[in-house]
Parts: C-alpha cells; structure tokens; sequence
C-alpha cells in the first residue's frame, strides 16, 4: 500500500494552555509524542480533552505554551497549514460532495494533479473498504461507512498526524466493536502518530499504546494501557478506570511492600501503596478495589448486607452495604438474595491503597 | 343470529376504510378553516377578480388594456425602469450580504448589530426616503462630508433621480437580504468548514468550494424575494425619484391608472403585468435552483 | 503563505469597514430628520441655526395628528386581536396535524407574504370598492389582515412545535377539556410567542404603507400614509413639521420593535419566511 504518513519524529507539547475567559480549559499539558505511537486522550467529559484536540488542529488558538513538530513550531499557524488529518465526531462530510470529492478534497487543495488525486483517492478508498461506494453522496451511506468516508478522507493527504475527537460515539456497539479494529489496522498501515480523544476506558485501553488521562484541563497519568489498568497512580483516575470502590480508611500498619488499613469492618483490609509515600500509621487513606475482584469469601475482612443482584452471564454482580453505610460493588459466582449477610474480600495484589480519605464516590 | 350480528358490528371496525381521522383530518384540523377562508376570500379572489376584471376594459376587445399597454412606449416602458432599478439594487444587495454574513457570523454580540441592521425595515420606505431626501441632497450631510475631504467639488445630485431611488432600496432591501444571509450561513454546521481547514482550504476555498456551495438554493430563494420587493418599489420612487421620468416604476403607472384615471380594469390589467414579470423572474431563478444540491446543511448524524 | 495571511485580513478590513459606513450612513439619515425637526432654520450650514419645539405643535395642528394616531393605533391594534384570533387556532392545526393538502395550505400562508402588497393591492382595493368598504376603516383593517394573518400563523407554527404535544396528552389524561386545556396549559406556554407575533404584526400594519394608501380614504389614513401625501404635496408646508410628524412616526414604529426584540432575535423574525418556500 502507497499510502503512508509523511515522515516527522516527534511532537512535543510544551505547556500547552487554553483559557476561556476565566475559565482554564486547558492547564499546561506538556507531552511527547513519537511518530506511529497511537494516544489515547482519556477523561470525563468537560476534562479538556476535546479543546485538546482542537488546540492541535488550530481550530482554537493557544493561550499560552507552544506546539512543536521536530523543530518547527507549529502553534501559530492556521490549521490549514498544519497539514494534520482529523475525523470529527458527527464526522462532518461535506453533504453536497460524493464520497470521491470528499475523500480527494485536501489533495484538491494542496494542487496535487489530477490523476495523482484519483490515484490516492482509490488507495484511501481501498483501505477503509469503500471503493464500491465513490460514487454516493454522504447522506446515502450508513453512519460506519460515513466515519469510513471520514477516515479516509483525513488520510488521503498523508499527514505526519491524524486526530480524532470521539470517531465512534455515534456509532451502536456492534459497529463500534468492528470501527476499532478497523481504525487499529488503519494506524498500523499508515504509521503516523494518531491522538484519538475518547471517554470510553475500554476504548482507550484497546486503542491506545499510551493513555493520556485528563481531568479539568490538567494531565494526570501517561502510561501504557497496561499500567493504567494496573496501576492507576490517582485515586480520581483509579475510579475512572473502573475501581469502583472506593472506601475511605486510616492506615494501620505496614507490611514489607504493602499495607494494611482499617476502613471499619471485621479486619483489616491488606493492600498495595500507591502514592501514600512515607505516611504513617494513623494517616488517612482511600482504598480502591475493581467491583471483578471484590467477591464473598467466608474469611474476607468486609462484612455487609446485600442490597442488590443482577445476573451478568458467567456471573452475578451485586451491591452491598457495609456496616458504615459504605456502598459496595462486588462479583459473585451464585445468586445471593437482597438482604442477605455477606463477607467480601479481595486479593491483597488486586487492592490500591491511595492518600487522602476523602476520595468516595 | 347473533353470529351475524356480532360479525356485522366487527367487520366494520377490523376492515374499515381509512377514516379522515387517520389522515389527519379531525376536529384540530377545522381550526384553519377561519384563517384560510379569509385568504382566498380577500388574497386569491380578489386576484382572480383583478384578472378577469383586466380582460374588461373600457373600451376595445378583451386583450384591449393589454394592447394598450404594450402600444404605449410610456407605459411598457416602466417595466424596463423598474428592472433597470431592481435588478442591480438586488444583485448588490446579495453580493453585500454574503461577505458581511460571513463575517459577522463570529460575532459574539451579534444582536446589536443585527437589531442595528433591522431598523430600516421597521422603519419602512417612506420614511427612509423622507429621511434620504434631507441626507442626500444638495445641503445635506453626505454632500457635506464629500466636500469637507475635498472628495468631491460641488454636491452631487442624488435625490429626484435614478439614485436617489437606487440608495433607498439598498438601505431597505440590504437589511432583509442579510438577515436571511445570515440565518443561513449560520445553519451550516462549523465543523463542515473546520473540517475543509484541516484539510488545508484557505478561508477563500472553504468559502467557495464548502459555504457558497451549500447556500446558493438559499440565496436563490432569497433573490425572489428580494428581487420581488425591489420590483414594487412604490413610495420611494415618487418621493425620491422622477416619477414622470427616469423612475417611472410600474407599480406607480398601476396606481396612476387606478386613483387618477379611475380605470381599476386597466389597473388591474398592469398589476396583472408586473405579477407575471416577477414570477417570470422567480420561474427562472428557482428553475436554476434545481440544478444544486438542496440536502440538509446541518452535517452527518451530529 | 504569509501573502494569503495579509490577503485575508485586508478583506476582513474591508468588509468591516463597508458594515460602519453602512450603519453611519443610516443612523446619519435618521439623525438628519431628527435633527432638522427640532430646528429652527437649516439652510446651507452643518447644523440648524437653534433648536425648537414649535415644530411639533405645528404638525400636531396641521395634520390633525391626534386624530391620525387614534385611527392607526385603533386599526393595528383590530389587525392584531384578529390576526391572533384567527391566526394562533390556523398555527395550530399546522403545526399538530399531517393532512393531505398541507403543503398547499402553507403555499396559501406564504403567497401574500411573498407576493409584494402593491401587486395584489391594486386588485383587492378594486373589490373593496365594489362592496363598498374601500375608504372605511374596516376596509383598511381587512386590507392589512391580508399579509398580517399568515405572518401571524406562520410566526407562531414553531412557538407551537415547541410544545410537547406530551404536555397536551398528559392534562387531557389529568381530565382538562379542550377549553381548559387551552387557557390553562397552551396560553401560558404560547404567551411569549404570541406576545412577539403580536408586536411585530404591530409594527408591520403601523408600517405598512401599499395596502392601506390603496384603501383609505380621508378619516381612515394612517400615520404613514399621512406621512406620504405631506412630502407628496411638500413645499406647501414646512419641510422640518414634516420631519416632526416623520420622527413621531418612527416612535410609533420603534417602541414595538425594542419591545419584540426582547421575546425574538431578529433573524428568527426573517428566518422563517425564508425556511418555508425552500
């Protein structure tokens, strides 16, 4: 296949920061980014991360901090001289353009000659597996083969960089499912550097080489699918990325690596430090625990009432309550009955222990 | 028995034909009756009245006001007065409109100015063409100003002419054109045009391969209706104008013939000419139309 | 690159600079007939030599102003209280029910928007005439209800969309007639929406000059036909009593628009007709 990224080595954002009014959308963001790497701009909606996106493409101008690519900087030109791809969330096809006009328009405006134009315009066609549909108008196709269109359309030009603010959120899950590994594969082809803003983790973590985790307009974690998933180093992030627990304890004392902290049941809860540093004994603490590893064990330190069981297929997931009125979200492998008593425990691997003990909820 | 009459009382009902109700004729929709009697009564009858009335003239054969009218170099020559006049004022208007609508899109506070821009079509014709008869004339502030920057020698004449009445109908007609402009622009979606920036469309492309595109069955439309308001320029053209000469509009030879000659039949018979002018234009503008694309403008599934 | 930077910017200047030369031009023409209202005596100078009242006196007695705006405000206001009567029920039916013959309705909503009043108007004055209504003030009041009645349905067709017909099916489930169901649930959601078609049919029929200057007669003019005959027939009175009389006109215009102007944004008011015929 002919068509790749132009070459660059890397983009480098130094203290990125967008303001509206007195509003920080966007607090100093300083990251690199290497050519093929694939990120993931993580976090809740309102984090920054779509004016992120649109800081990088120049649809929003910077109010303080620079963009660069290798040497050049690139902050101060328009975005029609960035020379980036970008697919939109409602795609944005142009409605009165068919699929080929569409996918050739920024060759069409880079003067590049005709048949070369048609040339790339049946390549970017053939990648995304629409060749059959060049000749419709966008609003003759299915809303996977208008996302299709716009990937190929933000390809055909070749950029070093290809940005995309939540391609797939228009999208119902089965198409959702097949656009991900399509928009892997495309990245694989291509091997440009691809920012891909979402809101969904599984997205992120399926996607990403390296997530990017926002929140009000500030990075909080980079790392590998793997070591967010793992290893969360917040505990706001951990609760993003699925430690739905999170129950607030004082520290009781430690144990070689790890740690163990009263949060008020039978026992104490054994666990892994994160970010608690030296803190001793006494000290404040929030414990984090995904609801897949909390399930009932007859010796587990939590003891609650049931409160709630819904079937999941290979197994049940419940709520619960514990005697300090902590919520509880937990796994089970048999139905238990709402009401019901129930001791929970977790592995003391799989559990997080984080300052602070205000972070619930 | 009661087989039967249980069968005739449920066929009905299972194997009815569609009642009005289904298509949406009920009770709700008799509310419209009042309002659109009263349009046929006093919009559609009355012009089918003026246009039988105008194949009755005082005197001569049935086409008798038409041949008079097409005779008479005085009177079929209004209609070329008016489209001298109408045509330009409309075409500029739309070619203002368009740049300015673009601009001002962005605009965060964008209702002064448009509330600024409505006032002439509040104001109406006639007192903008007594307002422009004091601006534009030989004492006025414009000659004034001109003079004061040493633009111009000695006041220009720009009222009792063709100018004069040309000015009046860009101030009343530009506001209309815009604010239409402007709503349609603004329907576009942004992302349409951000999009064509990242991919390297400079403001001029985005401007004619995405927007311009994507309005002109818009501004079709708004051509109609501008071109048609210009086409009956009445009080401006008497006030402002040389309504025995070079302003002589087709609306006042209507009037002439209806208030000062008492003949309605004739009258009737040039307002019959100038309707059949403007839906002439409209035809041909509107014929024009069908050949872009007219789809939603709003994107893809946003 | 750098040469389209500069292109760019000169062509934003430029378009800003023709919307301030606009915008000057006509508040300076507004200006001029405020100016030259209050003044004594302006001849071949940049201002009047002194400023005055007396024009004001003298308009109000020479074109029986008193007697003009009671009959322009007695007309308007008769166009508007029926062009809501009939009008709101007809924005109804448009705006709930899907019947065959709908699009040729509209069409017949939007021909006398679109149609200029000077076309149709030579016409309906001759019909007035023959019934004997021409000249009279409900001749006047019904020429006006021509364009204002479909303004009025028009206007109010989306104010009505907006409203969830779920709110209507729930009051009729909590057992509110049709009359209660009007007063209590549609009137209060419609106020704001009616009270902007109202004042903007207000300003429409004040300032409407065609249709009324086809079918007044002398006791039914309104102020801006009165308005017309004055610069008609100017030279025999004072240009600047003239400009009083024009200044108390574009009051009788503007309070309604500042008013309306509140409930609406002026490109809705000119977005809709626009929406409908495309």
């Amino acid at each position: 296949m002919a068509i790749a990224s132009t070459g660059f080595r890397e983009l480098r954002l130094d203290r990125m920061s967008r303001n509206f009014g007195s509003h920080n959308a966007l607090k100093e963001i300083s990251l690199t980014v290497q050519r093929g790497e694939f990120i993931a701009l993580l976090g809740p909606s309102g984090c920054g991360k779509s004016t992120a996106l649109n800081c990088l493409a120049g649809l929003l101008s910077l109010s303080g901090g620079a963009i660069w690519l290798d040497d050049r900087r690139i902050d101060t030109l328009k975005p029609e001289e960035r020379g980036f791809g970008m697919v939109f969330q409602n795609y944005a096809l142009f409605p009165h353009m068919d699929v080929r006009r569409n996918v050739g328009f920024g060759l069409q405006m880079h003067a590049v000659p005709r048949a070369e134009v048609q040339r790339r315009v049946d390549e970017a066609l053939d990648v995304v597996r629409l060749a059959s549909q060049a000749g419709k108008l966008p609003g003759q196709l299915s809303g996977g083969q208008q996302q299709r269109v716009a990937i190929a359309r933000a390809i055909a030009v070749e950029p070093p960089l290809v940005l995309m603010d939540e391609p797939l959120s228009n999208l119902d899950a089965k198409l959702r499912l097949e656009m991900r590994a399509e928009i892997r594969r495309i990245h694989r082809l291509l091997g440009s550097a691809t920012i891909y803003v979402t809101h969904d983790q599984d997205e992120a973590l399926s996607l990403a080489d390296r997530i990017v985790v926002l929140r009000d307009g500030a990075v909080r974690q980079v790392g590998t699918p793997q070591e967010l998933y793992r290893r969360p180093l917040h505990a706001d992030v951990a609760e993003f990325m699925g430690f739905r627990n999170a129950l607030a304890g004082r520290l009781v004392a430690r144990e070689g690596a790890g740690v163990a902290v009263d949060c008020g049941f039978a026992g104490p809860i054994h666990g892994q430090p994160v970010d608690i540093g030296d803190a001793a004994a006494g000290a404040g603490v929030t414990v984090a625990i995904r609801p897949a590893d909390l399930v009932p064990a007859p010796d587990g330190p939590i003891e609650a009432v049931v409160s709630g069981i819904e079937y999941r297929g290979e197994s049940y997931f419940g709520t619960a309550t514990g005697p300090g009125g902590q919520e509880l979200f937990f796994r089970a492998d048999q139905p238990l009955a709402p009401g019901e008593a129930v001791r929970l425990g977790a592995p003391a691997e799989r559990v997080l222990v984080y300052e602070g003990g205000g972070a619930n909820g | 028995m009661a087989d039967a009459a249980a069968s005739s009382t449920t066929a009905p009902s299972t194997r009815r034909r569609p009642s009005l109700a289904d298509r949406g004729l009920d009770g709700v929709t008799l509310l419209l009756l009042p309002a659109a009697l009263f349009i046929v009564l006093l919009f559609v009858y009355p012009f089918l009245y003026g246009l039988v009335l105008s194949f009755m003239p005082k005197e001569g054969g049935w086409l008798g006001n038409y041949t008079r009218f097409f005779s008479d170099p005085y009177m079929y020559g209004t209609i070329w007065l008016t489209v001298r006049l109408a045509l330009p004022v409309t075409v500029l208007n739309i070619a203002l409109s368009v740049p300015i609508a673009m601009q001002v899109r962005h605009m965060t506070r964008q209702r002064l100015l448009t509330t600024i821009l409505v006032l002439p079509i509040t104001l109406g014709t006639v007192l903008v063409a007594e307002g422009l008869l004091n601006y534009l004339g030989p004492q006025g502030w414009l000659n004034r100003t001109l003079i004061l920057f040493g633009l111009i020698d000695r006041p220009i004449r720009l009222v009792h002419n063709y100018w004069g009445v040309f000015i009046s109908l860009v101030i009343t007609g530009f506001p209309f054109t815009f604010l239409l402009t402007l709503s349609m622009i603004s329907g576009i979606d942004p992302a349409l045009e951000q999009a064509a920036a990242t991919l390297g469309a400079r403001a001029r492309h985005r401007f004619a391969h995405i927007v311009f595109p994507l309005i002109v069955p818009g501004l079709a439309v708004t051509f109609c209706l501008a071109f048609v308001d210009a086409f009956s320029v009445f009080p401006s053209a008497v006030m402002l104008g040389a309504p025995a000469g070079e302003t002589r509009v087709i609306s006042f030879a209507a009037a002439q013939a209806a208030f000062e000659q008492y003949d309605y039949s004739y009258a009737s018979a040039i307002a019959m000419i100038m309707a059949l002018v403007q839906f002439g234009f409209v035809g041909l503008v509107l014929g024009l139309r069908g050949l872009f694309y007219k789809g939603p403008v709003g994107g893809g599934k946003g | 690159m750098n040469m389209d930077n500069v292109l760019e910017k000169l062509w934003k200047t430029a378009v800003w600079a023709f919307v301030i030369l606009f915008v000057v031009n006509v508040v300076a023409m507004i200006a001029t007939v405020v100016v030259n209202s209050f003044g004594t005596r302006w001849l071949n100078s940049w201002l009047p030599v002194a400023f005055t009242f007396r024009w004001y006196a003298a308009a109000w007695k020479e074109f029986q102003l008193g007697d003009v705006l009671t009959v322009t405000f007695q007309i308007a206001g008769a166009v508007v209280v029926l062009s809501a009567l009939f009008g709101v029920p007809a924005a109804y039916a448009l705006a709930r029910r899907d019947f065959p013959g709908k699009p040729l309705v509209m069409v017949l909503f939007l021909l006398p928007l679109l149609v200029p009043p000077i076309t149709f108007g030579v016409p309906l004055a001759t019909v007035l005439y023959k019934v004997g209504l021409a000249g009279t003030m409900w001749g006047v009041i019904i020429a006006n209800l021509v364009p204002t009645l479909p303004f009025t349905v028009i206007l109010m067709i989306p104010f009505i969309e907006q409203i969830d017909p779920k709110v209507e099916a729930a009051a009729r489930v909590f057992g509110a007639g049709t009359g209660r169901l009007f007063f209590h649930v549609l009137v209060p959601l419609l106020l704001p929406g009616l009270l902007a078609a109202s004042l903007l049919a207000m300003v429409r029929t004040v300032s409407m000059f065609e249709l009324t200057f086809l079918t007044a007669g002398p006791s039914s003019q309104t102020l801006v036909v009165a308005l017309y005959y004055s610069v008609f027939a100017a030279g025999v009175r004072a240009g600047q009593s003239i400009d009083a009389m024009a200044v108390i006109y574009m009051m009788s215009t503007l309070i309604w628009l500042i008013i309306a102007l509140r409930f609406v944004n002026p490109t809705q008011i000119v977005a809709r007709v626009k929406k409908s015929p495309a």
